[in-house]
């Protein structure tokens, strides 16, 4: 008996993949330089078909990685050779929608847009706003916590989630709540990456949707002036919905890419939307274009029309995708710092580019000083790629060094595990371990993600002496 | 037994009883180490701890079955950090939230979190969250929350999270910790995010007799930040809205036209934000709930989350509500279960395990005996 002859007496033949050529299909997620061919493929329909694969995995001691799209961009959803992957594309059904409770409960496979989609013409809408959300689904963002252009007022997919059914790793269904009095085990599971379990089933908060939406386009001369108006706006006290920047390199290739009609001489571009009531709205769009006037802004659009904003964040949206188009390969990089040493990373960046011989274009999410830099390369020069890979590293020990974070919304997944130990102790890294030793004992749920040196749990230690490091 | 620690003991007395239980010593540490070095220190010796702050909702949940050592944090009352342009503050667990308010008021910010007591104290807040009316537009503790440093049972100082907003590295240890009730181990430092005090506030307040009437809010554009309801044993209802920003006071009088009346006010009613009476418990429900005779209810409608008194037979009312409603008896005393169905609970007891495995971090103040 294997793990395959469970697999197949449990699903019908045209649900478990094991033919190699399909199984490439599945050996990347959005990170397409981590690539593995998992050991076998099922795509499961329902919770408790989840949970016979979990236990199935259980029995035989095999690892197990959940996919949803697979567009996430730090290779939590890789596969691992030796284990399933559970991919969730069948379970796309929208469950419930009460407006009443401003609720939707939904499968995982559902995207994210679908849920928004599936209210809009009734007022309502699901707020986090991933640039992916036309094809990523809600259980990769329950596992990667994902945020979006929006996140900045309106928070991130932890903040929207109000309560998940999940197949624990020993393949129980267990629903977990923000309703539950005692931990915040739902605080806890969002955002784990596939370490602690999967959700099978979402149930999302729905935000009525903002009376008025308007999308500014301001134009710099140079960076610093753009950081600048960011900073004044935040002190007026304003929580624009987005701010998002753009620097020239970035700009050049949206150009180039979409047509997207940006002023051509500007070192950096600006775009603030601000959403809420009518009259907050416009007060706020007033004092915001003040300050960038007085900030050296030397142009302003604000868009008239759904058309005209879906326009100015058209060159935002693809811009990751558009520095194909001036460079063969790029690494897409996704740090934070504090918005107050913007400036001084900014200048950092520059000062890696010339150290290396290696260009990179800045995208980011200003207003909470998330930073997107793509660092460009030819990956057929000799010795480019791994330059830039070091600046790609170099730019995360800047934004450890001005006491931010190596992800703020990528997560950590395979690509950046060997940098945790940058940002966390050992302690911390053992405190979170017993977390994962709770949930999942065995190890089996996405190993290999997250944490740099996989540990063993051991038994649930009873009376003890020593440091935490004995007991795992 | 804890005088070579160097922290500051004292022995405990009735004054000092958590739910009734009290404490052998209690230990006033200053600094991170020094709760690491108690908590050691009690790890070696076998002592049940149970960590505090201003005391004010140290009564509920149930009482710890025992407790050697109260850890009392209110010497540690320090903002350690607070960087304006990055709207983020990192405190000390022991600071008062009102002295906080202060704090951060000189530089036109608030941590936009409503508290019953405002002597309560930022761990009391995480470890005891207690619900706020602008929890609608805000979010709860957990939610403002964006870093921790929590010692655990055997003296462990572990950090998760940052000072940054937006950061998704590693497990969130400081949601784990909200809702603990001190029974992982000793929340020490927290940063929050912060919001820009707003340029101004209106209620708007009309009395009703059921729960629906506030509903045309709900789905207006207006924005309130909150809609809360005080619900009395007897008589009529009162719902008051509030509506903060630079138009505050035009969307309040938008809301009023919605609801056909209602009284404008740059002041909250008096029983806004405040526990109705006790015995107290805590009911989430997303629906119009039903009361039964002699219970007060007040929370928000927006949320579904509000606080009762008045009723001490749970069990009964509990199956007049809807499954996916929760009652739990806070304070007071209660005939049958006071927790109800939590589904989670035996994730809960795992985690509990692997973080307290000597259950010596106060025991059994939560379901199941955790």
């Amino acid at each position: 008996m294997t793990v395959f002859d469970r697999l197949e007496a449990v699903f019908p033949p045209d649900r478990v993949i094991t033919d190699p050529v399909r199984l490439r299909t599945y050996e990347c997620d959005g990170l397409t330089y981590h690539r593995a061919t998992p050991m076998v493929v099922v795509l499961p329909e329902t919770a408790e078909e989840v949970a016979a694969v979990v236990r199935a995995c259980a029995e035989f001691g095999v690892p197990f990685v959940a996919r949803g799209s697979g567009t996430g961009l730090s290779g939590g959803a890789l596969p691992r050779s030796d284990g399933v992957l559970i991919v969730t594309s069948r379970m796309r059904r929208i469950l419930s929608v009460d407006l009443d409770r401003r609720q939707a409960v939904v499968e995982p496979g559902v995207t994210n847009l679908a849920i928004t989609e599936a209210v809009r013409d009734r007022g309502y809408y699901y707020a986090p706003d991933p640039s992916s959300q036309q094809i990523c689904s809600i259980g990769g963002n329950v596992a990667e916590n994902s945020g979006g252009a929006h996140c900045l007022k309106y928070g991130f997919t932890v903040n929207h989630v109000q309560a998940l059914e999940i197949v624990t790793p020993d393949g129980e269904i267990v629903e977990i709540s923000e309703d539950d009095f005692g931990y915040d085990l739902l605080g806890a599971f969002v955002g784990s990456e596939g370490t602690l379990g999967i959700a099978t089933k979402i149930t999302v908060r729905l935000m009525r949707a903002p009376e008025s939406v308007t999308t500014l386009l301001a134009a710099f001369e140079t960076i610093e002036a753009g950081g600048q108006a960011v900073s004044s706006i935040v002190g007026a006290g304003i929580l624009p919905a987005a701010i998002e920047m753009m620097d020239a390199l970035a700009i050049e290739a949206a150009e180039a890419a979409v047509a997207c009609g940006y002023p051509a001489d500007a070192g950096a571009v600006l775009i603030v939307e601000l959403d809420g009531p009518a009259p907050e709205v416009e007060s706020q769009l007033a004092e915001v274009i003040a300050i960038c006037v007085a900030t050296g802004s030397f142009e302003q659009r604000v868009a008239a029309s759904a058309d005209e904003r879906a326009k100015i964040w058209k060159g935002r949206k693809s811009a990751f995708a558009a520095v194909g188009r001036i460079s063969p390969a790029y690494i897409v990089q996704d740090g934070v710092v504090p918005r107050t040493c913007l400036g001084e990373v900014l200048a950092g960046i520059d000062a890696l580019q010339d150290e290396f011989g290696i260009r990179v274009a800045n995208v980011f999410h200003a207003g909470d000083g998330n930073l997107h830099p793509l660092v460009l390369f030819d990956d057929t020069a000799p010795g480019e790629g791994e330059r830039a890979e070091v600046v790609s590293g170099r730019i995360l020990d800047l934004c450890i060094l001005h006491g931010g974070s190596i992800t703020g919304e990528h997560g950590v997944g395979v690509d950046k595990a060997r940098y945790m130990p940058r940002m966390f102790t050992d302690a911390d890294l053992d405190t979170m371990q017993r977390v994962r030793c709770a949930f999942d004992p065995g190890g089996r749920s996405n190993p290999g993600k997250v944490f740099p040196t996989p540990r063993l749990c051991g038994e649930v230690p009873r009376v003890r002496k020593g440091s935490p490091g004995e007991i795992f | 037994m804890l005088g070579h620690t160097r922290v500051t003991i004292r022995d405990g007395g009735p004054a000092d009883a958590v739910g009734g239980v009290v404490p052998r010593w209690v230990a006033l540490p200053e600094s991170v180490e020094e709760i690491s070095v108690v908590l050691g220190a009690c790890a070696d010796a076998g002592l049940a701890v149970t960590p505090a702050g201003a005391r004010t909702k140290l009564g509920w949940a149930a009482p710890p079955e025992r407790v050697d050592v109260l850890l009392d944090l209110s010497a540690m009352h320090e903002v350690l950090e607070h960087v304006a342009g990055d709207l983020v503050v990192r405190v000390q667990a022991g600071i008062p939230l009102a002295r906080l308010a202060e704090v951060l008021a000189g530089a036109g910010q608030e941590l936009a979190l409503d508290v019953p007591f405002p002597e309560a104290t930022i761990g009391g807040t995480l470890a005891a969250p207690s619900p706020g009316p602008r929890a609608y537009r805000y979010g709860n503790a957990r939610d403002l929350l964006i870093g921790v440093t929590v010692v655990l049972a055997d003296g462990t100082i572990a950090r998760a999270g940052g000072k940054v907003v937006k950061n998704v590295a590693g497990y969130d240890l400081g949601k784990l910790f909200t809702g603990s009730y001190g029974t992982l181990g000793v929340i020490a430092e927290a940063t929050f995010r912060l919001h820009p005090l707003p340029a101004d506030r209106r209620w708007l307040t009309f009395e009703c007799e059921g729960w629906e009437d506030a509903g045309a809010l709900l789905r207006s554009q207006l924005e309130p930040s909150a809609v809360e309801i005080d619900h009395p044993a007897e008589g009529l209802s009162m719902v008051a809205a509030l509506f903060e920003g630079s138009a505050a006071r035009d969307r309040a009088e938008a809301a009023r036209e919605v609801l056909g009346g209602g009284e404008l006010r740059a002041d909250p009613p008096s029983w806004w934000g405040r526990p109705p009476g006790s015995p107290l418990a805590s009911l989430r429900c997303r629906v119009a709930p039903h009361v039964p005779e002699g219970v007060s209810v007040r929370g928000s409608l927006a949320t579904g989350v509000y606080l009762a008194s008045g009723a001490t037979d749970l069990d009964a009312w509990r199956s007049r509500l809807p499954g996916d409603a929760r009652l739990v008896g806070l304070a007071g005393e209660f005939t049958g279960d006071r927790w109800g169905p939590i589904p989670s609970l035996p994730l809960t007891r795992r985690v509990k395990e692997r973080f307290d495995p000597d259950r010596r971090m106060s025991p059994g103040r939560l379901a199941g005996g955790v």
